[in-house]
């Protein structure tokens, strides 16, 4: 392998300071002179070999220590073996050959090692400012009150609920009268129903409007199925408000009907109470107190202690440590009495009912206090929730 | 006079029916001894189904009492609710009247019993008006009701006070000496005294005189009749009358008072002496006068309330939980009913006890566990044994009872679109779709526009822009479109899955639809790249992936989309023959009208149309053993050659190995002559079972150039 001289000795030369190593003669061939001297090459060789950066440079180490013509081996065969006296010969020969092989595997090492810094040296070049934005592809947002709706069905289809739906323009009969709302009764008004028009030729109970609560989704349910039943109604409702941050025309609801043999107002509240804590947290607690809906008796309202503050009182829950989230009770004997026919006799059964606003599930979720902003399809509010 | 006022926010949720009024709780203290604060009793009183919404400076209740309680719309009847909760007794309202001088003459003819069920009446003769002393102008004050003089002040504190609406007329303007309820006759008017001229209406229940009508029955006063200030001699109605009488004049008139707020509501038959006697004191004590005849009492017909027989067992089968014998009997007797151990025989008869050995014994078993339970005449609301549960329950306290979950024993129905549903709408949300909902309601002009179907018109929109329920979901996302656009959201893609509606004869169908809108970059301008807008194909890409979803045997495209896109950009999805969507660029005549400042990409997916196809069975295909060939061909075609056309003709050639082919490059203008342009394309060909060979893969090539050159292209290489 060595046997040419490099031109690049001479640049070599120019970036080697003057302390480098040279060889020099020896004076006294005792093994203790000879293991200094190997060790001050051995010494150089380590040295010179770990700054090699590139080709050229590690080509003029190459021939600075192996070229056949002045390279160092070939000095120190000549400083030192060749005018080694007789007797000290076969030691300086056989370190000299040591040596030799040192050099050599240095050598290789040195380049292997310089090959490797210089792929180094391509990967750096393909450095890139890791801190700049990554391209992210769009993901599309689930809306917040449909997830709010699909978190409560999950919660009740894990209680063994079933999910019906139906029909947002139904007739008075479905929206009222089975329902236990008499005609001409005050409890209509407050329903701001909203209606279709030409429908004056028709009977009173087939007449056409926007239901007004998922509510009739209950008698749908009981015509389809005779008892047990077990449903949650996700859907939207129309009412006759004029939009203004808590006021929309459109709106969701979730209903909820249960009836068996045996179903009691305990079990209402803790039905109601399970699933309340499975949404908002096990720390959550509810609270009912009466109400009044016409087809539930008896009927209540539900609170629960503020998630956001656990009671103490914060601006969501207007300083009372309670919010009012679900109306329900237990299923008036009149509303049975409009399905007995598919199995639902009063004195046999019972069965209770909740709604809930979706809308408020999720404005209070997320802290929104504009509900307009739900039916805007503003992005930069949908966004908000990917 | 003072409405109640509606109160919304929270209680929409369930479709509750609340009204707000104020009741102070130092006028309830008048009839109840309470030891609790102002607080603590508003507290339970919302705990017990009489809501304390919040508290007034003045320390007076904005209280919210359901529609079905009318009873409670005053202090009394709340004073009766806290006797229930603590146990208190009630202190009876038993005016003292003062002897009356002389006879009345004075008549009083009920001819429509239906809708006037009792009329008392009673005459004070030689008043003298003025106002009120101040204890009743602050208490009126205190519960927003404006003061007027003596005389009305006193009826409307005693509607504040026990909750019976009545009238007070000047005498002297009676004609005829006498009153008469009745229905109002053809064209007959009445000035009522907010000073309306009214028209009166056959069905309308009047007060009149011999000749002609003096008030709208337990809704409002007349005019002419009224108390002046000249007027001495006055005449006190206290009389009950039908709800849905009074409700249906009430909303023909488009009044609502007070007086029909309660009556519609249901009034105490019982309490018409009580109120007329409680007006006389207070216009004795604050108008001077003196009382002439006995009271008037017309009573046409007895709103009678049987009584409802109680069971305990059914009390443990509704509310889960035993309720103490003393309990219940206590809660009753201080709301009023009356509580009598042992079923009324009527009732027992209806359920009787189960028959076989131990009958005495089962008899005296029954004996113990059922009452019969007599209704206060101002309790209209409660005639079952349900609604007697719920007294007991509700003053127990609802919170009182455990929570416990029912054992059930049905099964579950998945809702058979809901994993439909979720599949479209997981796909339109990685395709980077936000979910958006849009309002119902459209105006008459998109309505015609955007669907051939027959709109729906609404007998009360909201407003003349929304007369219509959609028929479309595009109103709806344009609207979207624009509000975005027009807040500098550029980018914009959004979805919405819902129904539409359309006119079926006397019905009305709803269609489930799922819509898609895009504006603007398909991919986002950034650092590392150049945005690229939004195209058609952008689109249809989307709609591809969303249709994959669904089992089908064939599935083309073509032109025939509808007038409202761009005609050259919008194509109709047809899948096993039929149209499960449209899309494409709104047309632009149609963005310039809507003020949509970029183009608008849309699409209509017909959700019940595809609904008829399963969702996509995935089935395992082993993977390929042996090498796939590629070769490309270079054409030039003219632009009437569709890529269906190309794409249809080498299908038709049926080479089983032929496992792809796409379209890679097209070119136009350049090198290429005007009409025509370049395609690449690329064939490959793989086989199952073994490595092609050269000679078979320049056969299938050579088919489809020949194929390609019959559609009129010019190979350019090969």
């Amino acid at each position: 392998m060595p046997g040419r001289t490099g031109e690049g000795a001479c640049a070599y030369v120019v970036y080697l300071d003057t302390r480098m190593y040279q060889v020099s003669k020896l004076t006294d061939y005792s093994p203790a002179a000879l293991d200094k001297a190997v060790a001050e090459l051995t010494s150089a060789l380590e040295q010179e070999c770990t700054v090699v950066k590139n080709e050229a440079e590690w080509k003029a180490l190459r021939d600075r220590w192996m070229a056949r013509k002045n390279g160092i081996l070939t000095q120190v065969n000549e400083l030192w073996l060749k005018v080694a006296p007789g007797e000290a010969k076969r030691e300086v020969g056989r370190r000299v050959n040591e040596l030799r092989t040192h050099v050599e595997t240095d050598v290789v090492a040195a380049q292997e090692r310089m090959a490797g810094r210089a792929a180094g040296g391509k990967l750096a070049a393909e450095q890139l400012d890791i801190t700049l934005p990554g391209i992210r592809r769009p993901i599309g947002a689930r809306h917040p009150v449909l997830q709010a709706m699909h978190d409560v069905v999950s919660v009740f289809k894990s209680m063994g609920y079933s999910v019906e739906e139906g029909p947002e323009v139904e007739t008075d009969y479905y929206n009222f009268e089975a329902l236990n709302f008499p005609p001409d009764h005050p409890a209509r008004d407050t329903q701001d129903t909203i209606f279709l028009a030409g429908q004056e030729k028709k009977p009173a109970r087939d007449r056409l409007l926007l239901r007004t609560h998922t509510s009739p989704v209950q008698i749908r349910t009981m015509q389809k199925y005779p008892p047990p039943v077990r449903v949650v109604c996700p859907g939207k409702v129309h009412r006759h408000d004029t939009p203004d941050a808590s006021h929309s025309p459109l709106f969701h609801q979730i209903e909820g009907l249960a009836v068996d043999t045996n179903i009691t107002f305990c079990d209402l509240k803790g039905t109601l109470d399970h699933a309340m804590k499975a949404l908002f947290g096990s720390s959550v607690k509810t609270r009912f107190y009466p109400s009044f809906f016409p087809f539930t008796e008896p009927s209540a309202d539900v609170q629960i202690s503020c998630p956001f503050c656990g009671g103490k009182g914060c601006r969501t829950c207007k300083q009372s440590g309670w919010i009012e989230l679900l109306g329900c009770g237990m299923v008036d004997p009149n509303v049975f009495g409009f399905v007995r026919h598919n199995g639902y006799d009063p004195a046999k059964i019972s069965g209770f009912a909740f709604g809930m606003g979706a809308d408020r599930v999720a404005m209070l979720r997320y802290g929104i206090d504009d509900i307009q902003l739900l039916f805007q399809g503003d992005v930069r509010f949908l966004e908000q929730f990917a | 006079m003072a409405q109640a006022g509606r109160l919304r926010d929270s209680r929409r949720d369930g479709g509750a029916t609340k009204q707000t009024m104020k009741i102070s709780p130092t006028w309830v203290r008048e009839f109840v001894d309470l030891k609790v604060d102002d607080r603590k009793l508003a507290e339970e009183l919302t705990l017990t189904g009489t809501a304390v919404e919040s508290i007034g400076a003045d320390g007076v209740f904005e209280m919210e009492i359901t529609t079905n309680r009318p009873d409670c719309m005053n202090h009394y009847g709340v004073a009766r609710e806290c006797s229930a909760i603590y146990d208190a007794a009630l202190k009876p309202i038993q005016p003292h009247v003062p002897k009356a001088q002389g006879k009345a003459n004075f008549s009083i003819e009920i001819e429509d019993a239906q809708g006037c069920a009792r009329y008392t009446a009673r005459i004070v003769r030689g008043v003298k008006i003025g106002s009120s002393p101040a204890r009743i102008a602050e208490r009126l004050a205190g519960v927003d009701q404006r003061a007027i003089n003596n005389i009305a002040d006193a009826s409307n504190y005693t509607l504040w006070e026990m909750g019976h609406p009545t009238h007070a007329f000047d005498l002297d303007l009676l004609q005829g000496g006498k009153i008469v309820v009745r229905r109002a006759r053809a064209g007959e008017t009445l000035k009522t005294l907010d000073g309306a001229e009214r028209k009166l209406s056959p069905e309308d229940l009047i007060i009149a005189d011999a000749n002609r009508p003096v008030a709208l029955a337990g809704v409002m006063g007349g005019f002419d009749t009224m108390i002046t200030e000249r007027t001495r001699n006055v005449l006190i109605e206290s009389a009950w009358f039908d709800p849905v009488a009074v409700r249906k004049t009430s909303r023909r008139h488009g009044m609502h008072t007070d007086a029909s707020h309660r009556f519609e509501r249901g009034a105490d038959f019982a309490a018409t002496t009580v109120a007329c006697a409680r007006v006389v004191r207070l216009i004795v004590e604050s108008a001077g006068g003196e009382l002439v005849g006995e009271e008037i009492d017309t009573v046409a017909r007895r709103i009678g309330r049987a009584p409802v027989p109680l069971s305990r067992a059914e009390v443990l089968r509704i509310l889960g939980e035993e309720i103490e014998q003393t309990e219940v009997e206590r809660i009753l007797r201080r709301l009023g009913f009356g509580v009598t151990p042992g079923r009324a025989a009527v009732a027992v008869s209806t359920r009787s006890a189960s028959p076989g050995s131990g009958g005495v014994r089962a008899a005296v078993a029954e004996e113990a566990a059922t009452y019969t339970i007599e209704i206060p005449s101002w309790r209209l609301d409660v005639e079952r044994e349900i609604d007697v549960i719920e007294e007991i329950a509700r003053v127990h306290g609802y919170n009182q009872f455990a929570n416990t979950l029912p054992v059930f024993s049905g099964s579950v129905v998945e809702h058979t679109d809901a994993a439909k549903d979720e599949r479209l709408r997981s796909r339109a949300l990685a395709l980077g779709y936000n979910q958006a909902i849009s309002l119902t309601f459209i105006s008459e002009q998109d309505a015609r526009q955007f669907s051939s179907a027959a709109g729906v018109e609404l007998e009360n929109p909201i407003s003349d822009e929304a007369r219509f329920l959609r028929n479309s979901m595009l109103p709806g996302m344009l609207e979207m479109l624009g509000w975005n656009l027009n807040r500098g959201n550029d980018d914009v893609r959004l979805f919405e899955m819902g129904d539409v509606f359309e006119l079926a004869g006397a019905n009305v169908e709803e269609h489930k639809h799922l819509c898609l809108g895009a504006t603007g970059n398909a991919e986002a301008a950034g650092v590392h790249r150049a945005p690229r807008a939004c195209s058609f194909f952008d689109l249809k890409g989307d709609v591809e992936t969303l249709l994959a979803a669904f089992e089908h045997q064939t599935l083309y495209y073509d032109a025939h989309a509808a007038d409202y896109y761009h005609p050259g950009r919008s194509a109709r999805a047809v899948m096993d023959g039929a149209t499960v969507a449209r899309f494409g660029q709104l047309h632009p005549e149609i963005a310039a009208a809507r003020k949509l400042r970029q183009d608008a990409y849309v699409a209509e997916i017909y959700l019940d149309r595809l609904y008829q196809h399963g969702l996509r069975q995935v089935r395992y295909e082993a993977l390929p053993r042996y090498p796939a060939v590629e070769r490309d061909f270079s054409f030039i075609f003219g632009d009437r050659v569709t890529y269906e056309q190309i794409r249809a003709a080498v299908e038709a050639l049926r080479i089983g190995e032929l496992r792809r082919f796409v379209p890679v490059e097209i070119f136009r203008d350049g090198a290429i002559p005007a009409g025509r342009y370049s395609l690449l394309l690329r064939a490959t060909f793989q086989s199952d079972e073994r490595t092609l060979r050269d000679d078979e893969v320049a056969l299938w090539s050579s088919q489809i150039i020949k194929t390609l050159q019959r559609l009129g292209g010019a190979l350019r290489a090969s």
